[in-house]
């Protein structure tokens, strides 16, 4: 039952042949069949890095074959999407699996992360593990952001507009540098060229730096609901057949998720006003991006007055990049020895009541109009959101006392372990 | 315990306001110079999981757009060859777009040509460009119609309720030069004359036309334009949850009893 560290045999003579010369089977074995050891104890919260690389690997394969119909010229694009719409075998499946693909990876990601942030996943040994998903999520808006650009209807454009005039307000070189960005004074068929090659290139990048984020995985292997390291054999179960059979469950209800957006409400999570082309003479009354770059448009809008000679505009581009930024900092800003928020009361009580809402609140603000309430109600959040990780937690690490940890995994699951036992003395 | 209530009441309260930021800003009524005006809820025999164009009232609708609004604007993504997906036979599209004029070219003198449109050629828009769209409007421009009910919030009601939203301005409320006076579209000033009173066409097929049946014509009409793959979509959709629906049940059921021994 407990997976071994053994090296494999392979029944099939061909399959050994390959192996004893380039040990593919064997990388596959220990990375996610019956010789990758995970504790027995993880919950249904530890389905969602599997689903990530799932929708990664569903990105890229209607992307390519979107590509091959798209055209990327600012005169031809907005056409070229409506001819896969309209005109290509299945154009419109590939066209919304791939839009409402890009939200649904975001939702697995946000969950992913947050379950983090509950048990502490970034704690050591598993800080590089952490930061290198950081890494993975900057590139991903990276490429979201480009990618709602590429069918150049009026959010497309002034989206665009927007958010590479954010480089302008950097002092000095913030002018020179939006022009060499966009590849002229205002986004066009140059911007739209480059925009496309990127957003071609990064999901690959993506997939190297997912490589690394598993590779750091396996080094100390997954977490688990109890924050408390695998201590023996018996805490373990094999990836293959327990969590291929788990995670297999957890897709099949993802998708059904997935397809009813994609199927039944495939507009619902995009703007209407990306269905009028691209016009540089007339601006959208209210322009916001897409739904998962809420919490944080709300963060940059939520700075409204200059401080002294640093304009408004900048410190809500340093504030927004910074909310991200601060992730890489938390292995340190929280001390706390003990990993699960499953065992720290006060810990919990600013993740539930405090962080969590913090977040919903700037998402429903960042999709708003730039109008009170919203714009005070962003203003309390983003300061709140700070305060959260710059303030509370490194107190809350210090102050708090835990609750009583079980000795091991299979204590936590059976209610008692043997060598617990033994190790007490008794 | 508690904390599994809190986490149970958080999680639905995130669920909620999720939802009603992401859906329900686009369920919100529409927005008119700051005010807001609820939109007539029409129903359309295309809604809801299951629902396929009304092909008769689709076909009412192009002779609607064809009569009234085509004189004003364009449907460049529509080709006479698609009529086909509403009904219409090979021989009654050739005669159709035979009506039409196109121009063609260059032939081998070097000149462009005008011919009748064959099945393959696209609906001809009325302006050669934009400016002489807003020229001929008085400075407003007609948009092309091929999208417009997914270039709108609630795209199929409002283009409904504007097409019967047209009435005398308030007392209170001057209008502009060449404006007339909607209750549904944004600062109630619109630049469109209104475009259907009833009995602007006579229906072959008998049905009554009066201002509502035409309005909710043409938005169907309008909607097969904008999403003409709906029906393939749906029922693609169907098949994939019923396979989802069984592929989650085995995987689940496999689950159960690879896991049954540990617990
Ligand atoms: C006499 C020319 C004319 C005719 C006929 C006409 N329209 Fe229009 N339409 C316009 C103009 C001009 C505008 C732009 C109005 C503005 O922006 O103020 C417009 C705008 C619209 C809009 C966009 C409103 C918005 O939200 O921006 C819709 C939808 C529309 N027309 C539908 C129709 C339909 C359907 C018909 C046929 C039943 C029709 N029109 C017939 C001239 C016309």
């Amino acid at each position: 039952m407990s997976a071994s560290h053994e090296k494999p045999v392979f029944k099939n003579g061909m399959v050994r042949w390959v192996d004893d010369r380039l040990p593919v089977v064997t990388v596959m074995y220990n990375a996610i069949g019956p010789g990758h050891p995970t504790p027995k104890n993880l919950s249904y919260w530890w389905n969602f890095g599997s689903l990530a690389g799932l929708m990664l690997g569903l990105q890229i394969i209607t992307g390519i074959v979107l590509a091959m119909h798209y055209n990327p010229s600012a005169a031809e694009a907005f056409n070229s999407v409506e001819h896969i719409m309209r005109d290509v075998n299945f154009g419109w499946f590939l066209r919304y699996a791939h839009a409402n693909g890009a939200s649904m990876f975001f939702i697995v990601v946000y969950i992913h992360i947050f379950r983090g942030l509950y048990y502490g996943s970034y704690k050591s040994p598993r800080e590089l593990l952490w930061m290198l998903g950081v890494v993975i999520l900057l590139c991903m808006m990276a490429t979201a952001f480009m990618g709602y650009v590429l069918p150049w209807g009026q959010m497309s454009f002034w989206g665009a507009k927007v958010i590479t005039g954010l480089f302008g307000a950097i002092p000095l070189v913030g002018e020179p540098l939006q022009i060499w960005l966009l590849g002229g004074f205002a986004p066009d068929n140059a911007s739209l060229n480059r925009f496309f090659s990127l957003h071609f290139l990064l999901p690959f990048v993506i997939a190297a730096v997912i490589i690394l984020h598993i590779w750091a995985l396996h080094i100390p292997g997954s977490s688990n609901p109890t924050g408390v390291e695998v201590k023996s054999e018996s805490d373990t179960v094999p990836f293959h057949p327990y969590y291929t059979a788990k995670d297999g469950f957890g897709l099949g209800v993802f998708l059904i998720l997935y397809c009813l957006m994609l199927f039944f409400l495939p507009n619902a999570l995009g703007h209407p006003d990306n269905y009028i082309p691209a016009n540089p003479m007339s601006t959208p009354a209210h322009i916001v991006p897409e739904w998962y770059f809420w919490p944080f448009y709300a963060i940059l809008r939520a700075f409204t007055a200059d401080f002294f000679f640093i304009p408004a505009k900048l410190m809500g581009v340093l504030a927004m990049f910074s909310a991200i930024l601060v992730w890489f900092f938390l292995p340190w800003l929280d001390n706390s020895p003990v990993r699960s928020g499953n065992y720290r009361p006060l810990f919990r009580k600013f993740f539930w009541f405090g962080l969590l809402p913090c977040v919903l609140v700037l998402g429903y603000c960042g999709g708003a109009p730039a109008e009170e309430p919203f714009v005070m109600i962003s203003q309390i959040a983003t300061a709140y959101y700070f305060l959260h990780f710059l303030v509370i937690l490194p107190i809350v690490s210090s102050v708090e006392k835990p609750e009583p940890l079980p000795y091991s995994i299979t204590e936590s699951v059976l209610g008692s372990d043997d060598k617990a036992t033994l190790a007490s003395g008794n | 315990m508690a904390i599994q209530t809190m986490k149970t009441a958080l999680l639905a309260f995130g669920l909620t306001v999720g939802l009603a930021s992401g859906v329900g800003l686009a369920s919100g009524p529409a927005l008119a110079a700051g005010e807001e005006v609820d939109l007539i809820n029409e129903h359309f025999h295309h809604e809801g999981p299951f629902g396929a164009f009304d092909k008769a009232a689709v076909q009412r609708g192009y002779q609607v757009f064809t009569t009234v609004c085509a004189s004003c604007h364009g449907a460049k993504y529509l080709a006479f060859r698609n009529l086909g997906e509403i009904g219409y036979t090979e021989d009654q599209i050739k005669a159709m777009a035979s009506q039409y004029t196109v121009t063609d070219g260059p032939n081998d003198d070097g000149e462009m040509f005008d011919r009748p449109a064959i099945a393959s050629d696209y609906f001809p828009s009325p302006y050669p460009n934009e400016k002489a769209a807003r020229a001929a409007n008085g400075g407003a421009y007609p948009p092309d119609l091929s999208l417009i009910t997914k270039a709108r919030e609630h795209g199929t009601d409002y283009v409904y309720s504007l097409m019967v939203g047209y009435e005398e301005a308030p007392a209170d409320v001057t209008i502009g030069e060449g404006m007339y006076y909607n209750a549904y579209f944004a600062g109630h000033q619109i630049g469109m004359p209104q475009p259907l009173y009833g009995d602007d066409v006579t229906y072959q097929d008998g049905s009554s036309s009066d201002i509502h049946q035409e309005a909710h014509d043409v938005v169907s009409f309008l909607h097969w334009l904008a999403e003409p793959k709906l029906e393939e979509r749906k029922r693609t959709g169907i098949k994939a949850m019923i396979f989802l629906v069984i592929f989650s049940g085995i995987f689940y059921a496999y689950k159960r009893r690879v896991w049954a021994d540990l617990h």
